[in-house]
């Protein structure tokens, strides 16, 4: 059981919610109430992440991040350190790589927030972030909660990404998902089933605390509502 | 109200480890084949017992190591399984020197221990398998990137078997994972390196038998230290070639470097 790895990838996951969800509030809450043109393209944007091999990510980040391009070494003085096969490399690309996850559930449950309720706010004289964090959030935050642990849970297997731009360095960015990996290729497969154990009760756990959580909050929002 | 404490709630596990587990600064990153993981891994243990310093090391593909410390990876030693990789490195000026030759790999034809392959050393019964049309899958290492592949092919060439092996080849990513093809029973058999063969999670389950040196070009290894190498990643590269570190090398199946 390699609890190094398993360490940093609680922190990447939490380090990724963190900056990802406020972030994922705003777009969301951008794309489901306003109307410009070329919408749909910017959602495509958005969406993209979620059909590219995540090898294709790790590619350009490995090679626009590192030091034989003029970005990566521009954020290399600017930082003084390098972003690829460094934590905050790995915290980059799994913003990138989970931004539909993110954005996805939060824009539709701003979608479902109803207009009049929005209208009522609005003709109380409440100031837009007032409408945000006393209206809509509350109602929105099953859509959030769902965008968080599936953020979470996906950051913390991820693959693809870290293997190609994190260099599997120990206490690094070697995290629990290329640390499975390792001890198959070590037939060390006592430890490689541990972990494995690990994740899977793991994701288990949180999906199921979610549902139950998400179901509470929504009968909430439905009781205050009435 | 409730809302406020389930925000708090769920933040606090995050705001408590992150600022947990961050890496000690003194402690290297070491890249090194895969092929050599068993033997370094003792090697690295002795060092650590004998000077109280630590290296970290990680394993993988020789020429996937070249793209990343060549894209800037922090690694301030690199063992490589071919020296070929050591040259593209000194040659795009990422290193100190031309580094020195640790150790020398050899080759085995390894297979499970249920397996219907009979090994020899001039792959007689591989032969024989594919001609009675009873091969499945065969594992080598990647030969584009990891040299043991590369000489895994050059062996099969020789042999006349690397036309008719094709449609059976599958790569592993490094030798390590071929290795692992071949005695997980995924494989009939493989081409490893000899150092893992000799492993002891790799004895319990399968057979190997050396492949003569005359079907390959010899496997120099060779390691540099990159520009970033500080003290202790100098001092790891001197006990890897005291007599005490070649011991090990040579009873994990490598051939004594000579520089």
């Amino acid at each position: 059981m390699d609890w190094e790895a398993l360490l940093l990838s609680i922190k990447l996951s939490s380090v990724t919610v963190l900056i990802l969800i406020p972030l994922a509030i705003l777009a969301g809450r951008f794309l489901a109430y306003r109307h410009f043109p070329g919408k749909s393209w910017v959602e495509a944007l958005v969406m993209v992440p979620l059909v590219l091999p995540p090898t294709v990510i790790g590619y350009y980040l490995l090679v626009g991040l590192g030091s034989e391009s003029w970005l990566g070494r521009m954020l290399e003085q600017l930082l003084g350190h390098q972003l690829v096969f460094h934590f905050s490399g790995l915290v980059v690309a799994s913003i990138l790589v989970n931004i539909p996850f993110a954005i996805q559930p939060i824009q539709r449950a701003f979608e479902a927030v109803p207009e009049d309720v929005r209208d009522a706010a609005a003709c109380c004289g409440m100031s837009r972030l007032k409408v945000l964090f006393k209206i809509e959030l509350p109602m929105v935050w099953p859509g959030v909660l769902t965008a968080m642990v599936l953020c979470f849970s996906h950051v913390l297997g991820e693959f693809g990404v870290v293997l190609m731009m994190g260099g599997n360095i120990a206490g690094e960015t070697k995290t629990i998902a290329i640390s499975i990996y390792d001890s198959v290729q070590a037939f060390d497969f006592a430890s490689a089933g541990n972990m494995s154990l690990v994740l899977l009760l793991f994701a288990i756990t949180v999906l199921a605390l979610t549902t139950s959580l998400s179901r509470r909050v929504g009968g909430q929002y439905v009781a205050k509502r009435r | 109200m409730k809302f406020r404490v389930m925000v708090l709630a769920l933040l606090l596990p995050f705001l408590a480890i992150s600022n947990g587990a961050s890496a000690a600064q003194d402690v290297p990153a070491i890249a090194a084949a895969s092929s050599i993981k068993f033997a370094l891994d003792d090697i690295a243990k002795q060092f650590t017992q004998e000077t109280g310093r630590k290296v970290r090391i990680s394993y993988g593909s020789s020429g996937n190591f070249v793209a990343q410390i060549r894209h800037g990876a922090p690694f301030e030693l690199f063992l490589s399984a071919d020296e070929r990789y050591i040259k593209q490195l000194t040659m795009a000026k990422q290193t100190l020197d031309d580094g020195v030759v640790y150790a020398v790999g050899q080759l085995a034809i390894a297979a499970p221990k249920s397996s219907p392959l009979t090994l020899d050393p001039d792959l007689e019964g591989l032969k024989q398998l594919m001609a009675a049309n009873q091969l499945k899958r065969f594992a080598i290492a990647n030969p584009d990137h990891a040299p043991y592949g590369e000489r895994a092919e050059e062996v099969l060439k020789k042999l006349g078997l690397w036309q008719p092996i094709q449609p059976y080849l599958v790569f592993g990513e490094n030798v390590s994972q071929a290795a692992q093809f071949a005695v997980s029973g995924a494989t009939q058999g493989g081409i490893v390196a000899l150092s893992l063969a000799v492993a002891k999670p790799f004895e319990a389950r399968a057979n190997y038998v050396v492949i003569p040196q005359k079907y390959y070009t010899p496997l120099d290894q060779r390691m540099v230290l990159t520009l970033k190498a500080g003290e202790t990643a100098k001092l790891f590269y001197t006990y890897l070639q005291s007599e005490q570190a070649q011991g090990v090398f040579a009873n994990y199946g490598f051939s004594r470097a000579m520089n």
